[in-house]
């Protein structure tokens, strides 16, 4: 089933499609993905190095743990340093994400109890374990992370796991898409997140088509599948179209996952905040409705952080994030910024376009 | 500075520490035409009109019984291999057994039994070695020297432009099957470490086409073949161009890495070899690699070219072109 869709014969013959309507356009297009797993597609398989010059690529702000805010990262390690005796746990690139304040790394190598997870499963798995501290979950993400954060949270209010809660950092991402156009980052279409859509669905996107005119593709993960979104992206532009399409129909319904969707909302409430590198974006924050704030560890100790800067001098990670250049025209990137010493966080996560670029050696363009 | 896991990882880090510390504090590096410096898998010692290529190995895999071998046929192929790509026939290996205090007696025995099997099959006899037990938590560690005799010593940076490359078979399966006991995920299918002495292979492909055309050679070991083409192509000064659909892959690594989201070009083999051969010779050597049960999955991947020198570029499966770096360190696998 995979290899249908990283099929070489296939991908000529859209490739050919997409070089015909790319004639035909004659102007420069620029689509944006917004998501770690499509730049990781797009760049794990050379996509941009088969496109037409004039069809680019931009890579969005598509990683949660790269715009976790700086002064949440502080604060869970303040909050750290009152009760030393809690147990955190986050995921592996959140454990490196550097801040003027150090990394949870450095609180681990200081003798704080701070573990990697692969999922909040693991974490509520060793709350169950150790039932006598307190596990508290550092918890970034998009919707697709929010989904099983929310059915954890519900299994610990079921059971009544008082030992585990979370500090939520998750995010939604057509907000984050919306603050883009608004602060003026041209586009002529989106590679919409496949993942967040089976949360979501067509319908949570669908506003930013008929607010702002972009015509949108809900893409999968494959090589073929963004190639087959570039495709009807390109043919919209010709038909003079601005609509959302579903090219991931496999696993995105319209309506995304309402059993999700229910169990999200009636955990959180959604609020202004703040995104690394991008500042306040509207109603782009999940946090705890008051009923259930005590599985927030913020509510359990007041810490205040003052504003700290979000990026080192001369880390262009904000302009990566905003899609305004890609991480080669960082003058630090590769150089004095690589994953072994990363200088911003678009370079530490998984999903920042900065490693995804170093680690797969992109040819540049 | 302190010395980190990632020094250990394979990968830039290992790079920095080998040559910051090992390459620059040590003077007397050389006996022959291959010398530390050099960092290949052995160096070798002039004797008389011929050399010998002498080489260690460390072993402290965890755990010590995985899927598809142990630590103890983990430590006589891991030596015997460095040899073998070398193009040295495995004279003799020396042992060295650290063991934990309170280990279990019949765990030695196994692991004991398998170092012999394993140099049953080279054949190499074990002719000496050191036994310690220590009180610190490592379980066991089994170190291996070993000393072999080369026609025509082999190197890394051997490679020409429009050597063809060839691969004895699937990759990254010692990488995933290690993983995935350490982290206690089933795969659909059983998951086989390839971990085997490689030396009749090897003789089998040079005595087929003879060892001169076997330009360059490397068992692509931690950090996997993109760490070993990597190596080959920045020591021989020429471009490695591969083809990423032309690698094999056993279909259990490939669901695993697609669960994972590591790459298998980054994960350790333990019976594989990558060949750069003159390109009029690649389908015999193709032919001599099928032949041997170790290779019957043998493919050629790729080429030695001009462009991009010191450089691994890869055709991906859809056509896209990229670089293949090296691996960054152990490989972590993604969040969301």
């Amino acid at each position: 089933m995979q290899e249908a869709w990283r099929d070489e014969i296939l991908a000529k013959r859209v490739l050919v499609a997409i070089f015909n309507k790319a004639e035909k356009l004659g102007r420069e297009v620029r689509f944006m993905d917004v998501c770690g797993t499509h730049e990781d597609t797009i760049t794990r398989y050379g996509i941009r190095s088969l496109l037409p010059k004039n069809v680019k690529i931009l890579a969005g702000p598509g990683c949660p743990v790269c715009i976790t805010p700086v002064e949440d990262i502080v604060a869970m390690m303040e909050i750290m340093k009152k009760e030393p005796s809690i147990l955190v746990t986050t995921f592996g690139d959140m454990y490196r994400i550097p801040t003027p304040k150090g990394s949870f790394a450095d609180m681990k190598s200081r003798g704080y109890d701070v573990r990697i997870v692969y999922s909040i499963y693991d974490s509520y798995k060793l709350a169950l374990k150790h039932r006598d501290r307190l596990v508290v979950h550092f918890s970034p993400g998009f919707e697709t992370t929010t989904a099983p954060t929310a059915g954890m949270l519900w299994e610990a209010i079921e059971k009544k796991v008082e030992n585990f809660k979370i500090y939520s950092v998750h995010r939604l991402t057509p907000p984050a898409v919306e603050f883009l156009l608004e602060q003026g980052t041209m586009l002529d279409g989106l590679i919409t997140p496949g993942h967040v859509s089976t949360i979501i669905g067509v319908k949570g996107w669908k506003y930013l088509t008929s607010r702002y005119g972009i015509p949108q593709v809900i893409s999968g993960f494959e090589p073929l599948d963004v190639l087959i979104s570039i495709h009807m992206l390109l043919q919209m532009l010709i038909e003079g179209q601005a609509e959302i399409k579903n090219e991931y129909e496999r696993a995105v319904k319209y309506e995304g996952n309402i059993e999700a969707q229910k169990k999200i909302d009636a955990l959180f409430n959604v609020v202004d905040a703040k995104w690394r590198a991008l500042g306040i974006i509207r109603r782009s924050g999940y946090v705890l409705k008051k009923e259930y704030e005590e599985y927030e560890i913020r509510s359990s100790y007041e810490v205040n952080i003052e504003e700290l800067p979000d990026l080192e001098k001369g880390c262009r990670c904000g302009e990566v994030l905003r899609g305004l250049i890609l991480p080669y025209e960082c003058p630090l990137f590769g150089r004095v910024c690589t994953p072994r010493n990363p200088v911003g966080p678009c370079m530490v996560s998984y999903e920042g376009t900065c490693q995804i670029f170093y680690k797969y050696g992109s040819l540049y363009g | 500075m302190r010395i980190k896991m990632m020094h250990g990882a394979g990968g830039e880090a290992m790079d920095e520490l080998i040559s910051e510390f090992i390459l620059k504090t040590f003077k007397l590096k050389s006996a022959g035409s291959v010398s530390l410096d050099d960092l290949d898998d052995g160096g070798s010692i002039k004797y008389g009109e011929e050399e010998l290529i002498f080489t260690i190995d460390g072993h402290t895999v965890k755990p010590i019984f995985f899927p598809g071998g142990d630590i103890g046929r983990l430590a006589i192929s891991g030596t015997v291999n460095d040899l073998a790509v070398m193009g040295a026939e495995p004279l003799a290996i020396a042992t060295s057994l650290i063991i934990q205090d309170g280990f279990a007696g019949d765990d030695l025995k196994r692991i004991l039994q398998s170092m012999d099997e394993t140099s049953h099959e080279v054949p190499v006899p074990i002719i000496t070695g050191d036994t310690k037990v220590v009180e610190e938590k490592i379980g066991i560690f089994v170190i291996t020297a070993g000393i072999g005799k080369a026609k025509r010593i082999i190197r890394d940076s051997g490679a020409k432009i429009g050597d063809v490359i060839l691969l004895n078979g699937g990759i990254g399966e010692h990488g995933f099957a290690i993983l995935s006991v350490r982290e206690g995920i089933e795969f659909q299918s059983s998951l086989n470490s390839d971990v085997s002495p490689l030396w009749s292979l090897i003789k089998e492909v040079g005595e087929a086409i003879g060892w001169e055309n076997i330009h360059a050679m490397k068992d692509p070991t931690r950090g996997g073949l993109s760490e070993a083409l990597n190596e080959m192509a920045r020591k021989s000064e020429v471009g490695v161009e591969i083809w990423e659909s032309n690698v094999p892959l056993n279909p259990a690594v490939k669901a695993a890495s697609e669960m994972l989201g590591i790459s298998p070009f980054d994960m350790a083999n333990e019976g594989k070899v990558v060949m750069f051969v003159s390109s009029e010779y690649a389908e015999e050597a193709l032919k001599a690699m099928r032949r041997h049960p170790l290779g019957k999955d043998a493919a050629i991947i790729g080429r030695a070219v001009e462009q991009y020198k010191g450089k691994v570029i890869v055709n991906t499966e859809i056509g896209g072109r990229r670089f293949l770096e090296k691996p960054l360190g152990d490989p972590v696998p993604r969040v969301c």
